[in-house]
């Protein structure tokens, strides 16, 4: 005797097919409302911006005319403040990326750290401007130049490079480890010869994603008391400074009193959106060349 | 170099009376082990080994899967240090010098014992900085020198006609049997003087096998290699010695010829006869 009854099969295939149609639908409706909000949003700025975007915009300096403001000082501070925040990373993140996973028994010790970096990265960035404006414009009598943003920043982005550098270590295929110790190598000449190089693009991507956050990042500035209205270009790591993220929240807030400011804070918002959009652009082309090699 | 080392001990740690190779004097031994025992964790892999292996032959190391074959020759290199639970007793002399003493550099051993993997492992770089890694890493740096051990080892790979005018092209674009030859150039490029081959031709199609295989006969003039294998044909073909280990005891080593002829053990000859394993 059969169980499947093929009449009950076709009466309830209606409304499975409906209930199939239905699913589907349902979550790219879903998909749709990120992306119309997205939309919606760079369609506010653009607009908004358009007409006050020009090199005349990104090579002058700031002015209470809204009419012959730029951002080069917001820019040039975004610069300094990466040219800090990029070797500090890269070298602190990659180098406890190598600890973790090359040297450091699995125990409860390697436990404990991995725990403590996942929360770290957790950790909202306002608390790390906190810890900046204590240890390093305060405690260290920096002010808010340069390096003290720079290395609120560094600790803020670290646990991402940490992470990422960790996966891209973890995914060097042990072979080509025994291969290099199997010929006399020690542990570090195996390190710097065969898992970095293969790891290179994994680490890079997850610096250049952790820099691209590190750019739009705005909180911890304002707590380490990053003016907006700063004249003078920064010219090293010692000087004040301000960024763009900045630069966009006191134009807003200024937007009450005078109108054009919005525009400007628009313009703004555009700058950073290209500089965003082609930082992660350089990552996904670097992962996708690099892939899959072994 | 030249100590004779006079056969005071039967191969054979739990069979008694199946040597038939005492009378060793005119080959030097590389390898002793002494009472080799070793534990992943809880489980003990090899039991009790008491192994000789001589200079210029081909010892050859069979068994069923999880015999402990693999596990032994990392041994030798101590290749099985990198797994972070194991345990070794007992002694491993290479050269007369226990290696698994503290004072021995696993740096130093490694150098003299060079190893082949099951499967072909080269580096994502050129063929030539596959080569000369190993030269690189004990500090050769001059051009000149490199270039000639980068051609004498590829040409002790037999695979020099094929490379010799792409040196510089990622090794990952030769084939699997080339890789292996590649491979083992690059281990004969550190100079050793044992190479432990962990079945170096279970990934490799028959032609590439054959390659291999008549290589290691080619070079065991000049080396002492130590071969692990699932094939039995080809230990009864390539080697001189045959160790055959079961459930991490060594049931049976002597000459290969003995061994796939006449073996002492009733398991030796189930196993070699194919009915089991």
């Amino acid at each position: 005797m059969k169980y499947i009854d093929a009449e009950q099969v076709q009466k309830k295939l209606g409304s499975r097919l409906v209930l199939n149609n239905l699913a589907k639908r349902l979550f790219f409706l879903a998909t749709l409302v990120g992306l119309v909000v997205l939309v919606i949003l760079i369609y506010r700025v653009v607009t908004d911006s358009i007409g006050w975007i020009d090199f005349d915009f990104l090579t002058s300096k700031l002015s209470t005319d809204a009419e012959r403001a730029g951002i080069m000082g917001a820019i040039s501070g975004t610069f300094w403040l990466m040219l800090v925040v990029a070797p500090i990373t890269f070298i602190l993140g990659v180098g406890t990326a190598i600890y973790l996973e090359e040297y450091a028994k699995k125990g409860r010790f390697q436990a404990f750290i991995q725990i403590n970096i996942s929360n770290l990265a957790g950790v909202p960035s306002i608390v790390f401007g906190l810890l900046g404006l204590t240890v390093f414009v305060r405690g260290l009598g920096m002010g808010a130049v340069v390096l003290a943003g720079g290395l609120t920043m560094a600790l803020l982005v670290l646990p991402v490079v940490v992470v990422s550098a960790q996966e891209a270590i973890r995914a060097v295929p042990q072979f080509l480890r025994d291969a290099s110790y199997g010929m006399g190598a020690t542990k570090w000449q195996t390190i710097k010869n065969v898992v970095l190089p293969a790891a290179l693009p994994g680490i890079l991507t997850g610096v250049i994603l952790a820099l691209s956050r590190a750019i739009g990042e705005t909180a911890p500035l304002v707590v380490l008391g990053i003016p907006a209205l700063l004249l003078p270009l920064p010219d090293g790591i010692f000087d004040k400074f301000t960024v763009m993220p900045l630069q966009i929240y006191y134009w807003t807030i200024d937007a009450a009193l005078v109108a054009e400011y919005a525009n400007l804070a628009a313009a703004t918002i555009v700058v950073l959106l290209v500089l965003l959009f082609l930082m992660n652009s350089v990552a996904i082309i670097i992962r996708n060349k690099f892939q899959k090699r072994y | 170099m030249t100590v004779i080392t006079p056969n005071k001990n039967s191969f054979v740690s739990d069979v008694s009376g199946t040597s038939s190779v005492h009378n060793q004097s005119d080959k030097n031994t590389v390898f002793q082990t002494k009472d080799l025992n070793l534990w992943y964790g809880e489980d003990q892999a090899l039991k009790s080994i008491n192994l000789e292996i001589y200079e210029n032959e081909v010892t050859a190391i069979i068994g069923p899967s999880g015999c402990g074959k693999s596990t032994f020759i990392k041994t030798l290199n101590r290749m099985v240090e990198l797994i972070p639970v194991v345990k070794v007793s007992g002694e491993i002399l290479y050269r007369e010098k226990n290696i698994l003493e503290k004072s021995y550099k696993v740096e130093n051993l490694r150098t003299h014992v060079g190893m082949v993997f099951q499967k072909p492992n080269p580096f994502p770089k050129s063929i030539y900085d596959n080569i000369a890694y190993g030269p690189r890493i004990h500090g050769i740096r001059n051009k000149k020198i490199l270039d000639e051990i980068v051609e004498k080892s590829l040409r002790g790979a037999a695979i020099w006609d094929e490379v010799k005018d792409r040196l510089h092209e990622n090794a990952y674009g030769l084939s699997g049997g080339q890789q292996q030859r590649i491979c083992l150039a690059r281990c004969l490029a550190i100079e050793p003087d044992v190479i432990l081959m962990d079945e170096p031709t279970s990934a490799l199609d028959p032609i590439s096998t054959l390659k291999i295989e008549e290589l290691v006969q080619e070079l065991k003039k000049d080396y002492s290699i130590i071969i692990v294998t699932h094939n039995m044909q080809q230990a009864a073909r390539i080697s001189d010695k045959t160790a055959f280990f079961l459930n991490g005891e060594v049931v049976e080593f002597d000459n290969t010829n003995k061994i796939f002829s006449n073996p002492s053990d009733k398991r030796t000859e189930d196993y070699i006869t194919g009915r089991f394993g």
